[in-house]
């Protein structure tokens, strides 16, 4: 046996150490990021000094100045303005905002009623949280309640007119109301009509093709105001005399079609993607049409296209607020309707009310990119980069 | 092909909106136990929904008027806002009853468009507003020689607008803007000495400027809008109702009654004023109106006087203030004017 005439051998590896002092903690990364360089250091200078001179007024104007509760016009415009304010006070008008708040959620559904559409809105979030967290049992359960049962009480305790609730016309609905049974309804028709349409222009069958094409390109082919005006004031003129649909009912069926054209275009996408071993796959084991689709491409091109699904659903979330040219108001139009008000028109109104809804839909868009987000890493099972 | 598809449409059309006008409006009203008033989508002091959401300004209390000379009761209305392309169809549809919804009256909407105006409630017209302190001394619009005038391009206040400064020979710069918010801010910011839109409109964009006691609205109208309610034509018995409550509001001012007073003016000694509340025996002035003989102590009750309607929604009683100016009663100089309820 030969001995190894080296002196020493490491038998375990050595462990790990920390970086050096130099390139790591806070002051690594300033020095990295910050002022690395001449140019590096001019854009901070810049960046900061912007930040000092927008951030400060910002705040104050948003939160220290401004006004939370009020009565009326008064309290958010100074004493040249006819108000009790120190002339030149500037300040968000907060109380206009608390003073309509009711008004901005639900539009002018009768007071006494609206237990109703919280009581609806309680029920949605109750069944949509426990639907959007995966480690919550029952799913299939729960997206009947939401989809089926949902809507079904919604409809009777929303419009009412039965077991003794006095009926509510959709005329009277608005805010975030309209808003978000318009988009919820929008999201949960135009997914299934687009993967139904996407895969019947996929289809080898001519009529059920040539159905689809002509009813995407022509929908696609005409902006969201046609097709709603089109609902609103042509439908009218084909139907017989004395049938009436409600102009809510034609907004939301505008709305869902619309949306589902632009969908299908979307799962279109996500269905050519696949390679075509996997639908000669799914026919070498024999599986059937329907089968082929809903077990093996679907599930994977639905994946690859969360981003467009969710992009379609913020862009339909935002389009709903055209629904003011049919004069249905959503939370931006029922904003903008009460900036009319006389009792609060003041300087600081507008910007006010246009912030609190900007800020409402950034959150409902915000909320919804984050959990597709979320959707996707969870998702991503496979193709890992 | 295309004609004939026109054709088809229009046929369309008219049989719609024949079915919906068949029967007499009084009587469909009173089936359906409301009126169905077409009101703005928001207009300051003339329709614009309050804290409650409830509609509040002249032409949504017009309709209350109605609605109380009709049922008795003001509250028996309800609202649809209408935008300005809609207005007009939705009348003539039968989708409203009313439509009050500051609408100027013109030859073309009383005759082409089959509408029947039943008077004026608010006379407006394209005013104009200075900025005091930039024009220290102007009085009357014919001093704005040279001034720099913003005005929403695309507008007949636009043409207005040149229309008077060539037939007075006087220049001026126009600083035009697309959207209302736009032609707001640059007044705001003194971009121009001059802004001129509708005079009542000028009232309401005063609220919202930085230094509104800087601001004057100057007294010279060049332009007419006389805006009032309308109903639809071939119908006159609503039209009657419609036309005789605006009357009755003025009659009600002249007289003095007012909505604290009327039950005390029941039993005044007046005759005229005992005629007019319907107090007289036997009286059959309601009656063959088609509403209750008291109907004009029901208007009264429900929204007030003209007068009370004014200064509760753009005058005194309003923050617009507006004055009362040619909106008076004919005799204090104004132009409202109602003829005798007898």
């Amino acid at each position: 046996m030969q001995e190894h005439d080296t002196a020493w051998v490491r038998t375990e590896m050595a462990l790990a150490q920390q970086a050096p002092a130099g390139v790591r903690g806070p002051l690594a990364w300033v020095r990295k990021n910050l002022v690395g360089s001449v140019g590096d250091i001019i854009l901070t200078v810049l960046g900061i000094a912007l930040v000092v001179l927008i951030l400060p007024p910002i705040i104050n104007w948003a939160f220290i100045s401004a006004q939370w509760v009020g009565a009326d016009r008064t309290v958010c415009a100074t004493a040249a303005q006819g108000g009790i304010q120190p002339d030149g006070w500037s300040g968000a008008c907060w109380a206009f905002v608390n003073a309509k708040f009711g008004q901005f959620m639900l539009g002018r559904y009768p007071i006494e009623e609206r237990w109703r559409p919280i009581l609806v809105a309680i029920l949605f979030v109750a069944l949509l949280v426990p639907l959007l967290i995966p480690r919550v049992p029952r799913k299939g359960l729960n997206a009947i309640l939401l989809f089926l049962v949902l809507p079904i009480v919604a409809f009777v305790l929303l419009v009412g007119g039965m077991f003794g609730l006095p009926h509510v016309e959709t005329q009277l609905w608005g805010g975030l109301l309209v808003t978000l049974s318009l988009s919820f309804v929008g999201i949960a028709v135009s997914l299934p009509m687009g993967i139904v349409l996407a895969l019947g222009r996929r289809s080898k069958m001519p009529i059920v093709k040539t159905l689809c094409v002509v009813f995407i390109e022509f929908v696609r082919g005409i902006p969201l105001i046609t097709v709603l005006f089109f609902a609103s004031v042509m439908l009218p003129l084909f139907l017989p005399a004395g049938v009436s649909f409600d102009k809510y009912l034609r907004a939301l069926i505008g709305v869902s079609l619309f949306a589902a054209a632009y969908m299908a275009e979307v799962v279109r996408g996500g269905l050519q993607a696949i390679p075509k071993g996997q639908y000669e796959g799914a026919d070498s084991l024999g599986l059937g049409y329907w089968q082929k689709m809903v077990l093996i491409v679907l599930p994977q091109a639905l994946k690859l296209v969360i981003p467009g699904i969710v992009n379609t659903f913020i862009g339909m979330f935002k389009d709903t607020s055209l629904v003011i040219i049919i004069s249905m108001f959503d939370l931006l139009g029922v904003v903008k309707q009460n900036f009319s008000d006389p009792s609060w028109a003041t300087p600081q109104t507008t910007k006010s009310g246009l912030i609190f809804a900007a800020f409402v839909f950034w959150l409902f868009c915000f909320g919804m990119s984050r959990y597709s987000m979320y959707t996707e890493r969870r998702l991503d099972t496979g193709h890992k980069r | 092909m295309k004609h004939i598809a026109i054709g088809i449409l229009g046929a369309a059309a008219l049989g719609f909106m024949a079915s919906a006008a068949s029967a007499s409006t009084l009587d469909d009203v009173k089936a359906k136990g409301f009126i169905q008033c077409g009101v703005s989508t928001g207009l300051a002091g003339f329709s614009a929904p309050d804290d409650k959401g409830d509609w509040k300004g002249i032409d949504a209390d017009f309709c209350r008027a109605v609605a109380a000379a009709v049922f008795g009761d003001g509250t028996k209305v309800k609202f649809t806002p209408l935008s300005a392309k809609e207005r007009f169809t939705a009348l003539q549809s039968g989708e409203v009853d009313i439509l009050s919804r500051n609408t100027t009256w013109t030859i073309n909407r009383d005759t082409a468009l089959g509408l029947n105006f039943v008077g004026v409630t608010y006379y407006d017209g394209q005013g104009f507003m200075i900025n005091a302190k930039k024009l220290p001394g102007v009085n009357s619009a014919l001093q704005l020689s040279g001034a720099a005038v913003c005005v929403q391009s695309g507008t007949t206040t636009e043409l207005n607008l040149a229309d008077y400064f060539k037939a007075n020979k006087m220049e001026y710069n126009p600083v035009v803007f697309e959207k209302l918010e736009e032609v707001n801010a640059a007044y705001d910011a003194g971009r121009c000495d001059v802004y001129t839109t509708d005079q009542s409109g000028l009232y309401g964009i005063r609220l919202t400027l930085s230094a509104p006691a800087d601001h004057v609205v100057l007294p010279e109208i060049i332009s007419k809008e006389p805006l009032g309610p309308a109903v639809r034509q071939g119908d006159d018995q609503w039209y009657h109702i419609v036309k005789w409550t605006y009357f009755a509001l003025l009659q009600a001012e002249e007289l003095g009654i007012t909505q604290a007073n009327v039950e005390e003016m029941k039993t005044s000694d007046s005759p005229e004023i005992k005629r007019v509340l319907g107090q007289e025996a036997e009286t059959k002035i309601g009656t063959d109106l088609g509403v209750s003989n008291d109907w004009v102590v029901n208007i009264v009750k429900a929204v007030g006087n003209y007068g009370e309607m004014f200064e509760r929604n753009v005058g005194t009683g309003s923050p617009l203030k507006i004055a009362r100016g040619i909106n008076a009663l004919w005799t204090k100089g104004g132009l409202q004017y109602a003829p005798p309820i007898r």
